[in-house]
């Protein structure tokens, strides 16, 4: 009896303590608290260490997810990190930010059942030990190969190419538009989701294998791609992300407290406008708050909101809960902090006053009609269902398109209609001879790791043409 | 860091002419083109234009009014003191070429981002007659180099106190009475612009206007300074700075640029007290 009892407890998968809603909408700190080594050691040793395990391929950079989750079970938390550095350079990151349940979690044979392994919260936690209590042992780098490599951007994808890249030797120096290094991780995912400190040790991580970081540089305006060529350059990669803001182009979309997604969470998380006035830029404050889409970034703006001390966020979505592309927790945690969802629903028009601020937004009912181009419900008009709703605030969350700063300037790196660039799907290799690119200026917005598997590709293919000249 | 190698104080201390070592911009930069500066890491990312810049050197010039947090902390910063981050150059150069006869219109601040145009397009061969205002004499700036830039200029002041009393819409409205003019060029208050463009559309000659609209990044990534030119949406930062002044909504940018008053007048305040400034 106590044995079966004991079983069934080794069985649950281990929580992760939070911080409580109705205090976290309240502050910019990380919501989820993390494991202890005994929690992770707990939920390592319900891993069924599959022979054939499916969580690998689920994992866009392949990580061996038994070998670490092994050696987790073990207390062997310095071999597990080190088991996932062969792999990916950004842990810390991928833990808090991936959506594991499309992903390795769900893939995991523990979830037919019950419930998959926390692979996520056991790569967090690895990660956070080592930068807390860890050795601060930097990973291996093979000889100087003398080859240098100059990245456009320093969000994931470039990141993990420069991680890459510097364990085979090479001389790697990224080119970042902002004044601060780390991208769409520093400008875009805020602070209660993924800390600013953490990105930052990232990269000094990879700043102590040898990175050369070189901020305030816009490619295409300070310094052109041939130009780096010039300057001694081999080999270019290009992950510029897709930084192009789209909007609903509705009436009065000009109005004062319309913002998109980019320059709300930039004025937010980069420019640190939460501590106005102690930090110099300033952000409009809503009190009755309305963010337009249901992504990832859609989420991150409205919790945002909440935080700048709405008394009321509605998360506005033209679709169904089931087409919401967020990720599951991050649905889970704006709804428990108190997000409103008005689904199938779609903004007509802003409305404002004689100030030019926004005081609301004609909406319209939508119903779930035929499958789309993408497999979605395509939502349709409900004639006559017009209605008003009041907002002060209104975040634009419908997706980013290609920015063309670039590759106006290199007409040579060929784009598709859209503005992507075109690239190999399997090396990254672009139309232009030593130019590879990845991440979302090729995918059109993704994740963070489809981002990284994309710069884990091209970093193997700009070895592979440095070291054998193809 | 950007480095402060020269300073100067214009219009009784209220415009600040800086000369920052930044060799990169300064090398690529071209007229009409902008720097984004931010003085420390608390600091806000601010758009200047270009006033002058030279390759040799490897510095360029920027000049702007004091008027919030900001620029109050980067006039306090010294001849040695250095920028956190400048970044640049940003934005679509001016389109200088020969044309015949081009008018500059330029008032208050406005004055030091027409200088370098101006003297574009007169060393690329056109007939230049430049207008440059203030509300009074105390804030004229760059009169020398102006005049030195132009084959005629006109000085006026709204209260008379120097040059010609009244706008620099009415000198202009003279030129455009007695010569054929090809293109005028207009920077300076939204609406100084604003009155130039409706003037010179009666008279149908083109005219570039530059604006300065908030925005963070400058790379066309936030969509902030967002304008309405011909009634469709443009991002000053990518496609301008300089637009079609006769398709320009000033009204709309006008409004957007008070999106912050509130916060820049109290955060102005509060740096004053700490700092003991005015």
């Amino acid at each position: 009896m106590t044995e079966k009892k004991d079983k069934k407890e080794k069985a649950v998968r281990q929580p992760m303590a939070e911080q409580a809603a109705d205090v976290r909408r309240h502050n910019f700190e990380e919501v989820p608290l993390g494991y202890t080594p005994e929690a992770a050691m707990a939920e390592a040793s319900r891993c069924m260490q599959c022979k054939k395990p499916a969580c690998v391929p689920g994992c866009p950079v392949s990580i061996d997810i038994p070998g670490f989750i092994a050696m987790v079970a073990k207390g062997d938390f310095n071999g597990a990190i080190r088991k996932i550095w062969e792999k990916s350079s950004l842990p810390a990151v991928c833990g808090r930010v991936c959506p594991q349940e499309v992903q390795c979690e769900g893939k995991c044979i523990m979830g037919r059942k019950g419930e998959p392994i926390a692979v996520g919260n056991l790569e967090r936690f690895v990660a956070d030990y080592e930068r807390e209590k860890g050795e601060g042992a930097v990973p291996e780098k093979a000889a100087s190969t003398g080859k240098k490599i100059a990245i456009v951007g320093s969000g994931p994808s470039g990141l993990t190419v420069a991680g890459d890249l510097l364990l085979k030797g090479h001389d790697v120096t990224i080119f970042e538009a902002f004044h601060k290094a780390g991208g769409v991780l520093v400008y875009g995912i805020p602070e209660f989701r993924l800390p600013k400190a953490i990105v930052a040790e990232e990269v000094a991580v990879m700043e102590k294998m040898g990175l050369k970081i070189v901020c305030n540089a816009v490619v295409g305006r300070t310094v052109s791609v041939d130009e780096l060529f010039e300057q001694g350059f081999d080999a270019v990669y290009i992950g510029v992300g897709a930084g192009l803001p789209t909007f609903l182009n509705i009436e009065g979309e000009q109005l004062i407290g319309i913002y998109s997604a980019n320059e709300y969470l930039t004025r937010a998380n980069l420019m640190k406008a939460y501590l106005f006035p102690r930090y110099d830029t300033p952000i409009v404050k809503g009190k009755d708050v309305v963010v337009l889409g249901a992504g990832n970034v859609a989420m991150d703006s409205a919790r945002t909101a909440l935080r700048l001390g709405a008394d009321r966020v509605r998360i506005v979505y033209r679709r169904s809960r089931n087409e919401m592309p967020a990720r599951a927790a991050e649905i889970h945690h704006a709804e428990e902090e108190g997000v409103e969802f008005f689904l199938l629903t779609a903004p007509l028009k802003f409305i404002g006053n004689e100030k030019g601020r926004l005081t609301g937004m004609e909406c319209l009912k939508m119903e779930l009609g035929e499958p789309d181009a993408s497999g979605r419900r395509r939502p349709v008009p409900i004639e006559g269902s017009e209605f008003l709703m009041d907002c002060d605030l209104a975040v634009i969350a419908v997706g980013a398109g290609a920015n063309p700063l670039l590759t106006q300037e290199c007409p040579d790196i060929h784009v598709n209609k859209w503005g992507y660039i075109e690239a190999d799907p399997e090396t990254g290799k672009t139309t232009k001879k030593g130019v590879w690119a990845g991440g979302d200026i090729v995918t059109g917005q993704a994740t963070v790791i489809i981002a990284m598997g994309a710069g884990r590709d091209s970093a193997d293919s700009i070895h592979k043409y440095l070291t054998w000249g193809w | 860091m950007f480095k402060i190698i020269k300073r100067e104080e214009h219009a009784d201390g209220t415009v600040i002419e800086n000369v920052i070592d930044a060799p990169l911009i300064a090398s690529k930069g071209r007229p009409g083109q902008f720097v984004i500066l931010k003085a420390d890491e608390e600091g806000e990312r601010i758009p200047l234009t270009i006033s002058d810049l030279d390759a040799e050197k490897g510095t360029i010039t920027v000049v702007y009014m004091v008027v919030g947090k900001s620029t109050a902390k980067f006039r306090d910063m010294s001849v040695g003191d250095a920028y956190q981050d400048v970044i640049g150059p940003l934005g679509r150069p001016t389109h200088i070429e020969k044309l015949g006869t081009v008018v500059c219109v330029g008032g208050g601040t406005g004055v030091a981002v027409l200088f370098p145009i101006t003297r574009g397009f007169k060393n690329a061969g056109n007939k230049v007659i430049s207008i440059t205002g203030a509300r009074t004499k105390e804030l004229l700036i760059l009169e020398d180099k102006m005049r030195a830039a132009s084959d005629t200029l006109h000085v006026c002041t709204d209260d008379g106190s120097y040059g010609r009393k009244g706008f620099v819409t009415e000198v202009l409205k003279d030129v455009m009475e007695s010569e054929k003019v090809d293109l005028v060029v207009a920077i300076g208050p939204v609406p100084m612009m604003k009155f130039v463009s409706k003037l010179t559309k009666e008279y149908n000659v083109k005219t570039l206007v530059s604006l300065n609209p908030i925005m963070i990044d400058g790379t066309g990534m936030c969509g902030g300074c967002r304008v309405s030119v011909g009634g469709k949406t443009k991002f000053a930062c990518v496609d301008g700075p300089e637009f079609d002044g006769h398709q320009v909504d000033f009204d709309a940018l006008m409004q957007r640029l008070a999106a912050y008053t509130e916060e820049e007048r109290a955060a102005h305040d509060e740096y004053c007290r700490i700092t003991g400034t005015k």
